[in-house]
């Protein structure tokens, strides 16, 4: 069986084995001894081969990404909780009042049109994504009968990089529409946040590119089919993280202030 | 492909084979290589922290003693060596070589995996810690010389440039370089806790994980979710002093004379960012040796570890408890005193999984006649300090207490009893433990370090520790402040000795004490120096399992000495709990991880089967 192929039947059939000293009966056999396990079924024979097999390299690198993102999430709560204490911070001026100078910035309305935009590329890179995993196509790129899932994903991976380019000028638009009303990252605490906020995410975006266009050219140069689902799946994954990510930051601007 | 069946192999050119070969063993990603070099790399470290800690000890009782090659050591030069010294070693010691270092040397051996799962990024992460290390100590060559915040970098004096001789490139060197290191160890961790979920060889299920396992696990979450935190803070920081941002500038903040108009940011915004990270960074340097500390009593006492479940579960608790913390750092700082009592109370609910393992460990050894080879000394002593460490720790949890006690030398000798000791104690145990492991090639079979000299090694190092900071809890209750660059001479009002003189000057004989101790702790270690050396070269070769240790690490295949073929590595599963030892049979007192179940078992089992055939 080719490795990236999932087999249809994922349980295992509950066969009588002679090794593990079944007698027939249908009950418990008396030990699982080649485990050497605790007793109640406690058997490595019968759980689920998730960590063997085909897709063991995708899952282990879905794992660490994952593990990234949980790492990144915690990068933006330091951020996102640093602009909760900083919007209620004040100070005790000369005359010993008490002086809150947040003064929110106004957002400029073309982020609504950037957050649609990268809300399309969230869905253009998970058509590209399952493209990938469409088990006939799948089968027939591994017999060597032409290119369909990478023909497939091609197109969307494409689109997707354009949607992010797309929202990156858009977001681009949006900064020089803050420095025209003279509204720069020195401005004030709000402004700081803004620009903190939308840079530090553009980045990360900008990366999400990088990851994209590292599939894009993966589809072309990789000769195992297993990079190509790997290189297309973490950076769809990226990708969608991303995006949550983006609603969340901007609900946060948007509403928050 | 066709195969060459005649062509013989193309002979590569001899030069560029041992280019090649040491390109090849330089830049590996083999990770019982890397592990070397991360453990390497602490040693250069811990030499250079020791020196700097040296010279601030000669500094504080002998204050004219010149320098060679620098001469007199300013109050700023004694800022820069604190900095150094606390970055050096919390950051490129006790946060590299448990977890990195062994982590990477061990770690796969122990769940039964062949590699890591990510090798290109666990080579790529210690070449950014290398950079990290040498980004810290190149600044202090720059214009003005080394930071001189302290390792906690509080603002403002750290975000505006002017505050002090190495706060302007010093200060940006150093937060570059612990942005790199942040960056470097959340991609160890993520490779480390994916290698530990995926990688597990057959049978290894979670409750038959080795505790050092459970704590490399624990560190890797809390080095998660605590390093992006600092890489948050640092990058505010630096937006703070260069793009004109105010995240952490209060208004109106008179520093060195100028005043810094500044924003409405909070200087203590830093401290809870900065902490957030700290306090689960100490239990990232400390839970390795303590899952350490469990195995190594269980295996030399050849007894099963006391509630092996509960001891998963105090880990992970210690790591939980270890997050919600931070606060009781800053109850000097400003802080509510709402917020200082659900500090102060979440400070002492640690105690409770902190004192289960200290039972389960003197439970795990109580009468169980141990052998005592160097590395069970050392997992004792690791024991001994942490318990005189942590009896501090309940008294600084009380924010009245600490009022007073916070700037004091008695939160010196706190955290260095509890977590620089200890976790270097942990670190011995496990260096004299592995030493084989680490110094098996292709060729020999690895070394073993000698006993004797490691036996003078323990207890002068258990002695100097004791000697060192056992004194400076009395200095801190006399009044010692920490930081302070001259504790005496400094004339007061009308050229008499100032008050604080008077009052620290009853503290000189004993300072002097500490002193002399610190010089003779750090002598001691020039015999472990020695042993290390000598062993390497022509230390006693090893048995395959010299310490009768039941951990995978151990198994005949996972020693990189007998150069097995790939086809002929035997499949590796696992069968029971570690530390499976039994003390009152003679022929076979101890039963490893990998063995099958005892063939006189199985004789049992099948005399009472009926099998249909």
């Amino acid at each position: 069986m080719p490795a990236t192929i999932t087999p249809n039947k994922t349980e295992q059939e509950r066969k009588r084995r002679v090794e593990d000293h079944d007698n027939g009966s249908g009950r418990r056999p008396p030990t699982d001894k080649r485990t050497g396990g605790g007793g109640d079924n406690d058997n490595w024979n019968d759980r689920p081969h998730g960590r063997r097999g085909p897709y063991e390299r995708l899952h282990r690198y879905r794992m660490g990404l994952f593990f990234a993102l949980a790492s990144d999430l915690m990068f933006f709560v330091a951020i996102v909780s640093t602009f909760f204490v900083n919007q209620s911070t004040g100070h005790f001026d000369a005359y010993n009042h008490y002086i809150n100078e947040w003064l929110p910035t106004t957002i400029p309305p073309i982020l609504w049109l950037n957050t649609a935009v990268l809300l399309i590329s969230s869905a253009t890179i998970e058509f590209a994504r399952r493209n990938m995993f469409r088990e006939t196509d799948v089968m027939d790129e591994w017999l060597g009968l032409g290119k369909p899932i990478t023909r497939r994903a091609l197109p969307w991976i494409s689109a997707t990089i354009a949607l992010g380019f797309l929202f990156l000028s858009g977001q681009w638009i949006a900064w020089r529409q803050l420095a025209l009303q003279h509204i720069f990252f020195k401005t004030n605490q709000s402004s700081h946040f803004f620009y903190l906020i939308t840079g530090v995410h553009a980045v990360h975006l900008f990366l999400g590119i990088a990851a994209l266009i590292t599939a894009f050219s993966g589809l072309y140069l990789s000769r195992q089919l297993e990079t190509r689902q790997i290189l297309v799946d973490a950076a769809a994954w990226y990708w969608h993280a991303m995006g949550l990510l983006w609603l969340l930051l901007f609900a946060l601007l948007e509403f928050g202030q | 492909m066709t195969p060459h069946f005649n062509t013989p192999p193309a002979q590569p050119h001899p030069a560029s084979t041992t280019s090649r070969r040491l390109r090849a063993a330089v830049f590996s990603t083999d990770h019982r290589v890397i592990g070397i070099q991360y453990l390497v790399l602490a040693l250069i470290s811990v030499i250079i922290g020791t020196i700097l800690s040296l010279l601030m000890r000669i500094h504080l009782v002998w204050p004219d003693w010149p320098l060679p090659l620098h001469g007199q050591i300013l109050p700023e030069d004694y800022l820069a060596l604190v900095t150094i010294h606390g970055t050096v070693m919390l950051f490129f010691v006790l946060t590299t070589a448990p977890q990195a270092g062994f982590g990477n040397l061990i770690l796969p051996a122990q769940i039964g995996a062949r590699s890591m799962a990510f090798p290109a990024l666990n080579a790529a992460s210690f070449w950014l810690t290398a950079a990290a290390l040498l980004t810290l100590l190149s600044s202090t060559f720059v214009p003005g010389g080394a930071a001189i915040s302290g390792w906690t970098a509080y603002p403002p004096l750290s975000a505006i440039a002017s505050s002090g001789p190495g706060q302007a490139l010093g200060m940006d060197l150093w937060l570059a370089s612990i942005a790199l290191f942040a960056t470097a160890s959340t991609i160890s961790s993520i490779n480390t806790l994916t290698t530990i979920i995926r990688n597990r060889c057959n049978g290894m299920t979670w409750d038959r994980l080795p505790l050092t396992v459970w704590g490399w696990f624990t560190a890797a979450l809390l080095s998660i979710i605590a390093f992006s935190v600092l890489l948050a803070a640092i990058l505010l920081l630096l937006c703070d002093r260069h793009a004109g941002t105010s995240f952490f500038l209060p208004n109106g903040d008179l520093v060195n004379g100028i005043l810094h108009q500044g924003g409405n940011g909070s200087p203590l915004l830093w401290l809870h960012l900065f902490w957030f990270f700290g306090h689960p960074e100490v239990y990232i340097a400390i839970l390795p040796g303590m899952g350490l500390t469990s195995m190594l009593l269980a295996n030399f006492s050849h007894r099963r570890v006391f509630a092996y479940r509960t001891m998963i579960t105090t880990t992970l608790l210690i790591g939980l408890l270890g997050i919600l913390l931070w606060g009781h750092h800053m109850f000097v700082a400003g802080l509510n005193p709402f917020a200082s009592s659900a500090f102060s109370i979440s400070t002492m609910a640690i105690a409770l999984p902190a004192a289960a393992k200290v039972l389960s460990w003197l439970a795990t050894t109580w009468r169980s006649r141990p052998s005592y080879k160097t590395p069970m000394l050392f997992s004792l002593g690791f024991v001994s300090l942490f318990i005189t460490g942590g009896l501090t720790g309940p008294i600084l949890a009380q924010p009245i207490l600490d009022e007073y006690l916070h700037n004091t030398f008695f939160v010196v000798a706190h955290f260095h009893l509890i977590m620089a000791m200890a976790g270097v104690f942990g670190l011995y145990a496990a260096t004299y433990y592995w030493f084989p492991l680490i110094t098996a090639t292709r060729n020999h079979p690895g070394r073993l370090l000698s006993e004797p000299l490691g036996h003078l090694h323990f207890w002068c190092t258990l002695l100097g520790a004791y000697a060192v900071f056992l004194p400076m809890h009395l200095t801190g209750l006399a009044g010692e402040p920490r930081h302070y660059a001259q504790l005496t001479g400094i004339s007061g009002p009308g050229g008499s000795l100032s008050p604080a003189g008077v009052l620290l000057s009853s503290t000189l004989p004993l300072n002097r004490f500490i002193t002399y101790a610190a010089i003779f702790l750090a002598t001691a270690q020039l015999v472990f120096l020695f042993n290390l050396v000598s062993s390497l070269r022509k230390g006693k070769f090893a048995q395959t399992n010299p310490w009768q240790a039941t951990t995978l690490e151990w198994h005949p295949s996972m020693n990189p000495f007998p150069p097995l073929h790939a086809s002929d590595t035997p499949d590796i599963s696992v069968h029971r709990a570690p530390c499976q030892y039994q003390s009152n049979k003679i022929e076979i007192s101890f039963l490893p991880q990998w063995e099958p179940i005892l063939l006189a078992q199985d004789e049992i089992v099948d005399a009472t089967d009926t099998k249909p055939e």
